[in-house]
């Protein structure tokens, strides 16, 4: 039998709600962009209910620790189908059996939570790092990304708490929403404008010293290379190919 | 103004890339003045040079003007390069600005000594302060400590400084004295053991009283250049584990010596910098500080010297066969983490799950222990029987002839047939 939610959060939760309630044995779990339709297999539609979800996630705090909470929570950002599966079974595992099942990394549910989770919180860490803001002419600094995955609310805090005395905005250039700081909260924010723009401001956009500032970091990023210990495999390993677009020592010029 | 700018940073960041720290780990400075930046407790690495190593602070030094003469280091007196000195200015600007962008976790502040040592450090102290006080920057902060300078200015840096180190250079008093005759390891351990017993008291008194403020919170850490003279892998690992023990060093770096002059005592221009043996020596390293070894476990009389083919913990096992083979379903942790292919990660997963039922072969694998070495160090629950006991020897040629070792492949005198 094939379960089928709408990718949300709450949706997921609705499903192992509907589950219990059902117990109809084994399913999988779709998502209805990812659905694909057979003669043979049943289907049911979950309906996001607030409520129940509600009840799941409480349900599951019980038995899960802060750690295990973030693992899951991180696993869902991944937006990836066969994790949404995984994390269904996962939470299903965890109710039926006693406290504590949530360490059984023999169980294969409970080792792709885990291992995904690892894989956000490492695209969140490098999200980190690899953010370089822009000074605009406004005042603003400003940075467009493109994360693997849905990243942006794990690294809410981390830039607020840093940079608290300047505005910034971090826009995901794949998702189509951003956080603006004003310098007393963090705002979700949507822009309806020229998507070139968003990737790439136009020196006449940006703060007249921003020109120096990359300039000197690109001198600073050769001069600190030893040359004669080159070895590149080991720069691409730490540096993948995919980010060196935001990376202003990396940009050609 | 910005032309000059740009040399100075070129100069100066070119002179001070040969101390290879740049963690930027280990201190929870919080960001409580509504200012700008704050520390992150497992460091973040904002980018990596060519050469693989990680960039994460910016790593100047204020000038590369010094009155000493050590034969290793580029900015020795008798070396004809270009000098150049930042101001006070300079540093803060740059540190600011490549802050805001997020392009650095913070500045690593280095300097040849001009006139004196005191008056070294107390052009430091003017930055840090200047950075802490006016700019209302709490991000991190990495400070030489200039030897011979006086204990208030050590100790007042250190009330802003995230970690404070000093570099040992030479693993070995003879070493060192060949190269630098002017310096001598009691002028790094005296002001490593004050700044330590500093640490201790302010940690002691923080637990009285709230407010007294943090002294270094990230600790020390110290550098030892390798290759540069005779010393073997004992004395270096030896030196190591005894500041590790002595000042509670957060960390010991291995700098491979990087030819920079035509000096008879030291090896010629042109020779490779001796990688394998640095990612050996930071192995061992691991090894003692994560891996519960004792240094004279790994590198005694016998052995003086780490295996170059296969790495230390590989080679501990292969000489203490009578351990093995580890039971992964009843052993110690202690044991499992001593086995070959597994890592710090999976000995914990491991020691989770076999709660749950006894663990398999595909479990261990899938839990992510590097099992075609890990499998001649133990037994698992579907672990195939085996009449024979395989020698060392063996063993070692089995796991070499699986493993592609990246620097190995062009030193093979085998010829390729095919």
């Amino acid at each position: 039998m094939i379960y089928i939610f709408d990718g949300s959060l709450e949706g997921l939760l609705t499903a192992v709600f509907e589950w219990f309630e059902r117990k109809p044995g084994k399913i999988n779990l779709r998502t209805i962009k990812t659905h694909q339709p057979d003669a043979f297999t049943e289907t049911f539609s979950v309906h996001t209910n607030r409520t129940k979800a509600d009840r799941v996630w409480s349900g599951l705090q019980k038995k899960l620790g802060k750690e295990w909470m973030r693992k899951f929570y991180c696993a869902y950002l991944s937006e990836l189908s066969e994790v949404f599966n995984a994390l269904f079974h996962f939470v299903c595992y965890v109710f039926l059996h006693p406290a504590g099942a949530e360490k059984n990394y023999g169980n294969e549910h409970v080792l792709t939570v885990s291992k995904t989770a690892r894989s956000v919180e490492r695209e969140k860490h490098r999200m980190e790092a690899f953010i370089r803001f822009q000074h605009t002419a406004d005042g603003i600094f400003y940075c467009g990304i493109n994360p693997d995955f849905n990243v942006l609310p794990l690294i809410v805090n981390h830039f607020k708490n840093r940079y608290t005395d300047q505005k910034w905005i971090i826009y995901d250039l794949k998702r189509h929403y951003g956080l603006f700081y004003d310098l007393s909260t963090v705002e979700e924010i949507t822009v309806e404008i020229n998507s070139q723009v968003l990737k790439n401001p136009t020196a006449n956009q940006l703060d007249e010293k921003e020109e120096l500032y990359a300039n000197l970091w690109k001198d600073y990023f050769k001069s600190t290379n030893i040359e004669s210990r080159k070895n590149t495999k080991l720069h691409v390993q730490h540096v993948p190919k995919r980010y060196w677009k935001y990376l202003t020592e990396k940009k050609i010029d | 103004m910005s032309e000059r700018l740009r040399e100075k940073l070129n100069i100066l960041a070119d002179a001070a890339k040969y101390d290879v720290s740049c963690s930027s780990s280990g201190s929870d400075r919080k960001n409580t003045t509504k200012g700008v930046g704050n520390g992150h407790q497992s460091g973040i690495c904002h980018t990596y040079t060519e050469d693989g190593r990680c960039v994460s602070l910016l790593k100047i030094l204020l000038t590369n003007h010094c009155i000493f003469d050590c034969a290793y280091c580029v900015s020795r007196k008798s070396n004809d390069i270009e000098r150049a000195a930042f101001t006070v200015d300079d540093v803060v600007e740059l540190t600011m600005n490549f802050y805001r962008r997020n392009f650095i976790e913070g500045l690593f502040l280095s300097s040849g000594i001009f006139k004196n040592a005191d008056f070294t450090m107390e052009r430091l102290l003017r930055v840090v302060k200047r950075l802490r006080l006016e700019q209302n920057y709490n991000g991190y902060i990495h400070l030489k400590t200039i030897p011979g300078a006086s204990d208030e200015l050590i100790k007042e840096a250190g009330l802003y400084a995230d970690r404070m180190s000093i570099n040992l250079e030479m693993p070995t008093e003879t070493g060192l004295k060949l190269l630098a005759p002017e310096k001598s390891h009691q002028d790094v351990i005296k002001p490593l053991d004050f700044v330590q017993k500093q640490i201790v008291q302010f940690k002691d008194e923080k637990k009285l009283i709230k407010s007294v403020p943090k002294f270094v919170p990230a600790g020390q850490s110290t550098q030892m250049v390798v290759g540069a003279t005779a010393e073997t892998d004992k004395e270096i690992m030896y030196t190591a584990d005894s500041f590790y023990k002595n000042f509670a060093l957060k960390r010991v770096y291995y700098s491979g010596y990087i030819p920079i002059s035509n000096d008879t005592r030291m090896p010629i221009l042109g020779t490779q910098p001796p990688l394998l043996r640095e990612n050996r020596l930071y192995q061992t390293d691991w090894l003692m500080r994560f891996y519960g070894f004792k240094v004279h476990e790994i590198l005694n009389d016998a052995n003086p010297h780490l295996d170059i083919d296969i790495d230390p913990k590989l080679s501990w096992a292969l000489r203490n066969l009578q351990h093995f083979p580890v039971d992964i379903n009843t052993a110690e942790y202690r044991m499992i983490l001593r086995i070959p292919g597994i890592g710090v990660t999976s000995a914990n997963k491991i020691v989770q799950a076999r709660k749950f039922g006894k663990l398999h072969i595909y479990q261990l694998k899938n839990i992510g222990v590097a099992y075609s070495r890990a499998k001649h160090f133990i037994k698992c629950a579907d672990t195939p029987f085996q009449l024979k006991d395989f020698q060392a020897t063996q063993i070692k040629a089995f796991i070499l002839a699986e493993s592609q070792s990246k620097y190995l492949k062009t030193d093979t005198n085998q010829l390729i047939l095919f």
